[in-house]
């Protein structure tokens, strides 16, 4: 059944063990947007409880684009994007192969993140800190399934790395907010987030569910 | 025939814009609270009826080219010319109504920006539609079309959970004034003013939509006679 999506998901996890490129550029990319922010806004006290939340987010969102492109870009030597259209699978497989393999690599990125970012930061949870738990994955599920996709539509495109943020960012900005409310709210421990992780799992299954029906139709168009 | 008949609507249109001016600035009564500043409403309510109308239409395009790409080409293709009219001609709307909400914003409010739910879905709506024709532009081919109607697709998902996010997050800009529940309602002086001014900038704006069309019906033409052309040049060598 799932024979196609586990097949794309070994080969492609296989290749970053091997080489480890999105991880380390992305952490170090990400690393560097937190101490910029850090040098920029001299975070302290009750400032740094409110902006770490957005912080965070928008240095994910800034280092997985380079992923994002890398995981199409790198389909297109030797033809294998040719090669992976005359597949008589189905798209929707390659698709959540590829998201799933981008989403287990911004999530170790997140892992090996958060604890410098407590550091610089100075952050303690006020709040439940078991829900970032389930915050952090939503949020770059909603940011990998998009990009994936966005990167695969803009792939054949003429400026394709620059044109992945144009389209993606905007369709991202709802899920940006929820994310950056739910963590700033986790962080603080001002007020529910429950509402926002809500959001951003219907954000996830809509848009989810429209890029599992639409992937074939950006990915076979000629 | 068809020259005659856009020159008519062209004058009528024009006609129409200026009655609707002209009820705006002279016969409506100033605001009760607001004063004369009020009267901006006559150019930013129409304008974002219009903006709105015309990426509907789009999105509209945008399904009817997916759904006849294969089977009937020759529709596809007007569809596909119908959803770049209305994003095109919507966005120049939509600038309009970022443009007047801030000036009117600025002396009803006292500033010119927050972050609210209609305000913040409208520019989310315009960035869509931007990067939208900024794809249009950096991809080529009929791939393109595809890719651009799958985007609109995206971005029409998208604007009511903006709007939805939003109005959970804070929410700063009036209640609607039709159909907003108790006390909405314009004053009835200020009706025919309005109704006016609706009906010259949606005359004015189908005007423009219909002028895109053509022309992007036209350079479709074009690009199919050249790529015949090029099949000739190369069969007969």
């Amino acid at each position: 059944m799932f024979r196609a999506l586990w097949t794309h998901l070994v080969k492609d996890l296989r290749i970053e063990w091997r080489s480890l490129d999105a991880i380390i550029s992305m952490l170090f990319f990400s690393g560097l947007v937190v101490v910029l922010f850090s040098i920029a806004f001299d975070p302290s006290g009750v400032f740094s409880q409110r902006i770490a939340g957005g912080v965070l987010c928008v240095a994910t969102m800034f280092a997985s684009v380079s992923a994002l492109n890398q995981a199409w870009a790198r389909e297109i030597r030797h033809q294998v994007l040719d090669a992976q259209r005359m597949v008589p699978a189905p798209g929707a497989e390659l698709y959540l192969a590829k998201a799933i393999a981008n989403f287990l690599f911004v999530t170790i990125v997140q892992v090996i993140l958060a604890p410098f970012f407590f550091i610089f930061y100075n952050l303690h949870v006020a709040g439940q800190g078991w829900l970032l738990a389930l915050v952090l994955p939503l949020g770059t599920w909603a940011l990998v399934g998009n990009g994936i996709f966005f990167a695969a539509l803009s792939i054949r495109s003429r400026n394709r790395e620059l044109l992945l943020s144009l389209i993606l960012f905007p369709i991202f900005i709802p899920a940006l907010l929820a994310m950056v409310q739910a963590t700033t709210n986790i962080l603080t421990g001002e007020s529910d987030p429950t509402l926002w992780i809500k959001m951003l799992a219907g954000y996830d299954i809509i848009f989810t569910t429209a890029s599992l029906l639409l992937f074939d139709v950006i990915f076979h168009a000629e | 025939m068809k020259k005659l008949a856009i020159g008519l609507y062209a004058i009528l249109t024009v006609a129409l814009m200026i009655w609707a001016w002209y009820q705006a600035i002279y016969v409506a009564p100033n605001d009760a609270m607001q004063g004369e500043i009020f009267r901006i409403i006559y150019y930013h309510v129409p304008s974002a009826m219009v903006a709105f109308l015309f990426f509907a239409i789009s999105l509209v395009g945008s399904i009817g080219y997916l759904a006849s790409r294969r089977n009937l080409p020759e529709r596809a293709q007007i569809f596909d010319a119908w959803a770049l009219a209305g994003a095109e001609v919507g966005v120049v709307f939509c600038t309009v109504v970022l443009t007047t909400g801030p000036i009117w914003g600025r002396r009803a409010w006292g500033i010119w920006w927050t972050w609210d739910a209609r305000l913040t879905t409208t520019l989310v709506l315009w960035l869509i539609y931007v990067s939208y024709l900024l794809l249009r532009r950096f991809a080529s081919g009929p791939q393109m079309q595809t890719l651009a109607a799958v985007l609109g697709i995206f971005g029409a998902l998208d604007v009511p959970i903006v709007y939805m996010s939003n109005r959970w997050w804070r929410t700063q800009h009036p209640a609607p004034v039709f159909g907003g529940g108790p006390g909405s309602g314009m004053a009835s002086s200020m009706l025919p003013a309005f109704g006016w001014n609706v009906l010259g900038w949606m005359a004015w704006g189908i005007f423009i939509l219909i002028l895109r069309y053509n022309v992007e019906r036209k350079s479709q033409e074009i690009a199919a006679q050249e790529a015949e052309a090029a099949l000739h040049g190369v069969s007969s060598m």
